[in-house]
């Protein structure tokens, strides 16, 4: 049966990005979150035929990126010694009894919620990229995400400013529609 | 007054930073009177403001096209 047809042509133009973010909120720094999103489209293509097509192709590849990303953690782990985990509270008579409510998280604190709806908000634009055209998609994202010059975008993809401006529009207008539901 | 179409241009422009002070004159003025443009524009504003807040990365082109390469079978 070959129902569940794979496309690893399509793949880096389809899932790179969204792959290169969760791995980059994961793993904080660039370099190591690109090898492991190639490292995950090598372990896909290898295990094709494993696919049983019951997932979409992203979410398949999510599942090899999140392995990757713990195996990277485990090597840096065994290289670097094992995990350790430090207290620090003095032993000073000062503070005598509240050394627990010291180490016991801020429950006020909202950073960490927000640092995960930001993740959970920038896959959901990637989401919504990636449905786009694929020239939208691009003039969008050098555009917006890697914040190019108009004329550079323009010299790179032999298109005019008023073409550029028009797919910019089409690209935003479409974006607007996608996040409409969660998140405007 | 301006268009609807040429509001939007100057619109998706001013997102960017990249609109003239005399254009987002006229964007203001329209916006105004305009309902539909007024709606756009804040809608406008606020993607730009999730997609700020979202810090997105991206590979580059020069990136993905490397890493297409590594993805041919070798024969």
């Amino acid at each position: 049966m070959t129902t569940h047809i794979l496309n690893p042509d399509s793949w880096v133009d389809l899932y790179a990005d969204y792959l290169f973010n969760y791995a980059v909120a994961r793993v904080n720094d660039t370099e190591t979150a690109k090898d492991l999103v190639q490292e995950t489209f090598f372990a896909g293509l290898k295990s094709a035929k494993n696919f049983k097509g019951d997932a979409a192709e992203r979410t398949w590849l999510i599942a090899i990126l999140k392995r990757k990303v713990i195996d990277h953690y485990r090597k840096i782990n065994s290289k670097k010694g094992k995990a350790e985990v430090r207290m620090t509270y003095s032993s000073g008579n000062d503070s005598e009894g509240d050394w627990m409510e010291e180490q016991i998280a801020d429950p006020f604190s909202v950073m960490e919620n927000s640092a995960i709806e930001n993740e959970e908000l920038g896959l959901a634009i990637q989401e919504c990229i990636s449905k786009l055209p694929k020239k939208q998609a691009l003039v969008f994202t050098m555009k917006t995400i890697q914040g190019m010059d108009t004329e550079d975008i323009c010299n790179e993809l032999d298109i005019n400013p008023s073409n550029l401006w028009v797919m910019i529009h089409r690209a935003r207008t479409a974006l607007m529609e996608c996040l409409n539901q969660n998140w405007f | 007054m301006i268009s609807c179409d040429k509001a939007s241009i100057i619109c998706n422009k001013a997102q960017y930073r990249e609109a003239g002070f005399l254009d987002i004159l006229k964007l203001k003025l329209h916006i105004l009177l305009c309902k539909t443009c007024s709606q756009h524009s804040r809608k406008n504003s606020r993607l730009t403001g999730l997609c700020n807040q979202a810090k997105l990365r991206s590979l580059s082109e020069r990136e993905k096209g490397e890493m297409k390469q590594k993805l041919q079978p070798k024969d």
